[in-house]
């Protein structure tokens, strides 16, 4: 099971990168939730998969049972779940605001803020 | 559960270490609140940032005292619980940025629209502080990445905040690319989870010299990469110069003097502190990083003629510098780097302040249209030179001291072991110097020195400069001239920054007070 899915999050790496590399911020946008999907999976086998025992001390025991899940990469993972989500939403409305203001999803074409055609460096001194 | 909880109850005094960013947190919770009563904002924002400040003062104190104070929260034994630990390089750092936050909030009374106050440029600059504390005083590197994560919301909030057009380019570059290399450094976060199975500094830093060294060179590199990334090291600095030009003035000192930082602490912390076993492999890697950043940075500089853009660029320079101490490692050299972390945080604001008053003067954000500065505004000119001399690092300015920790460290890895790259690592540094100030020293010729602007009218006195009114010249002047009598104060006296340095320096070199301060038994897994 550690291997599929190690596999899985390997392959979700490669669609990634291969969307980040692209021109296109839609493209580019669907690469990160992609990314952060990957890294979500690895980190849930960074903690060992382990199944069928819930990691719930019982009684009065002060630990669970042996073999228990290990809650603490859900935990890491709810909280990077959300805080990826919260940035990608940001990162898609800024798209959309500037694909409406600058007329443009290409990053080649989006050069306000450094335009192509810059003036030479000053000449003087 | 004996054994996962504290015997007792955590004494009052470590509470210091988490003030900073719950009245962070709180204050911009309050201006949110109190959003519709816009004359308040301001007098709050600065009562919070100066309550900040002050706790980051009784902080530094309590630490200079009994060494680093940790607490870890709910109670918990670490390394159950998320510690905070304050040392003296987290501490110091943190309280040159409530100066420096604290300093800016009083330069934007001078020109902030009514627009961006409605749309919360205070809570969104106290969120900032709390995201670059936290950074600077967690003891726990998941938690570091939900602190950046905070930092980069808020910066991408303020980047944005006017929606011109240069500000949704800018913001789109920044953002896709800091995004990035936070999930980077996520994805290192999970690697170490899976090779130690903890996440606690201190707990990690006791763990690493039993993991397997290959691949926690890996996670060092990848570290590195999302780091360096974070700081604008050569070669993934694009992002930088094509961002923080894009803000009003105000707020580009602000991303300018902090987020970059952020990421040489990280990279001081992670690679110095808590995985130095993997640097041998590092090592040629990041002197290449850091020659390449201290050449290009003031190369860029040279080449460009939007001022702020060639600001940003001599920011870039200052990063080399912080990796060149990083490379060279050794108490001298991580004295250099956290010294200079400091006189960059503070010169490097000073000056894009003053540029914003340059723009403010001149109208223009080209160096080519301005000119003929010195005759109006001859303090200004007197600002920009002590600064220009302070960041290109010359006697007796800040920016020297740094450097000539650097420069000794380099000297001395040298001579010890004929190393090649220590050798290339000082040269480059001297070099970076020279090449800063010529950098430097032409933009203020160019800005304040000839007549006029550039052109076939060249040296006519250039008649269209508009003078400062009343509240540029009381809070954007005046806190640009106190922030810069600091610098050129720490540059006359620099014993007590040299002192924190080296202290920040012996602090990451040898963790063990720092792990004992967490709570952690000697020897635990």
């Amino acid at each position: 099971m550690d291997y599929a899915i190690a596999a899985l999050s390997g392959v979700f790496f490669v669609a990634a990168i291969y969307l980040l590399l692209a021109r296109s911020l839609i493209r580019m946008l669907l690469g990160l939730a992609l990314i952060g999907n990957a890294v979500n999976l690895l980190i849930l086998v960074a903690g060992r998969l382990t199944r069928v025992v819930p990691p719930i001390a019982l009684g009065h025991a002060d630990t669970p049972a042996a073999g228990a899940a290990n809650p603490l990469p859900q935990a890491l993972i709810l909280t990077a779940i959300v805080i990826g989500f919260a940035m990608f939403c940001f990162l898609l409305v800024l798209a959309y605001r500037a694909y409406q203001s600058l007329e443009a999803d290409d990053t080649d074409r989006m050069r306000v803020a450094e335009p192509r055609h810059r003036p030479k460096p000053p000449m003087s001194y | 559960m004996t054994g996962v909880l504290q015997p007792s109850a955590i004494a009052t005094t470590d509470w210091l270490v988490i003030l900073p960013v719950i009245l962070a947190l709180c204050g911009a919770a309050v201006l949110v609140v109190l959003s519709s009563v816009r004359d308040l904002s301001w007098g709050l924002a600065i009562g919070v940032a100066a309550a900040i400040a002050i706790v980051d003062v009784a902080l530094v104190l309590r630490v200079l005292d009994v060494g680093p104070v940790a607490m870890t929260m709910g109670n918990w034994l670490p390394p159950f619980g998320i510690s905070f630990v304050a040392d003296v390089a987290g501490a110091t750092f943190a309280l040159a940025a409530a100066v420096v936050v604290l300093v800016l909030l009083v330069y934007l009374r001078m020109d902030l629209p009514d627009r961006a106050r409605r749309d919360g440029v205070h809570p969104l600059i106290l969120l900032l502080l709390a995201g670059v504390s936290g950074s600077f005083l967690t003891g726990d590197l998941f938690n570091l990445y939900v602190w950046f994560e905070l930092t980069l919301i808020s910066s991408f909030g303020l980047m944005a905040l006017g929606g011109r057009n240069i500000q949704l380019d800018g913001t789109v570059k920044y953002g896709f690319l800091n995004f990035l290399a936070t999930t980077f450094f996520l994805i290192a976060l999970g690697l170490i989870y899976g090779l130690v199975g903890t996440l606690n500094m201190a707990d990690v830093i006791g763990a690493a010299p039993t993991a397997n060294p290959a691949a926690l060179t890996g996670i060092a590199a990848l570290l590195l990469l999302a780091f360096g990334m974070k700081a604008a090291a050569f070669p993934v600095n694009a992002w930088l110069p094509a961002s923080y030009h894009a803000p009003p003035p105000g707020i580009s000192a602000l991303l300018a003097g902090l987020l970059t930082k952020v990421g040489v602490y990280a990279l001081l912390r992670a690679l110095a502190m808590i995985l130095p076993g993997s640097r041998d492999l590092l090592d040629p890697v990041l002197a290449i990083a850091a020659i390449g950043t201290l050449l290009l940075g003031p190369l860029g500089a040279l080449a460009e003629t939007n001022l702020r853009r060639a600001l940003g660029f001599l920011v870039i320079g200052g990063i080399g510098a912080c990796l060149a101490g990083l490379a060279l490692d050794g108490e001298a050299g991580l004295a250099g780097a956290s010294t200079y972390v400091l006189h960059a945080m503070l010169t490097i604001t000073a000056l894009y302040m003053l540029a914003g008053l340059v723009e403010a003067v001149t109208g223009e954000t080209s160096t080519r249209a301005m000119g003929g500065l010195y005759a109006a505004q001859p303090l200004l000119a007197v600002l920009f030179f002590v600064l220009v001399l302070a960041v290109a690092g010359v006697p007796p300015f800040l920016g020297f001291w740094p450097k000539l920790l650097l420069v000794e460290a380099g000297i001395g890895r040298w001579s010890a072991g004929a190393d090649g790259l220590a050798l290339a690592l000082w040269i480059a540094v001297l070099a970076n110097a020279l090449l800063t100030l010529i950098a430097g020293t032409r933009l203020w010729a160019h800005v304040f020195w000839r007549t006029g602007r550039e052109g076939v009218e060249a040296e006519a006195a250039t008649a269209d400069l508009r003078p400062l009114d009343a509240s540029q010249r009381w809070f954007g002047l005046g806190s640009v001239a106190v922030l810069t009598g600091l610098v050129a104060a720490l540059g006359l006296v620099p014993e007590p920054l040299m002192a924190f340095g080296r202290l920040a320096a012996a602090g990451l070199l040898d963790p063990a007070a720092y792990i004992a301060a967490t709570g952690l038994p000697e020897g635990m897994p």
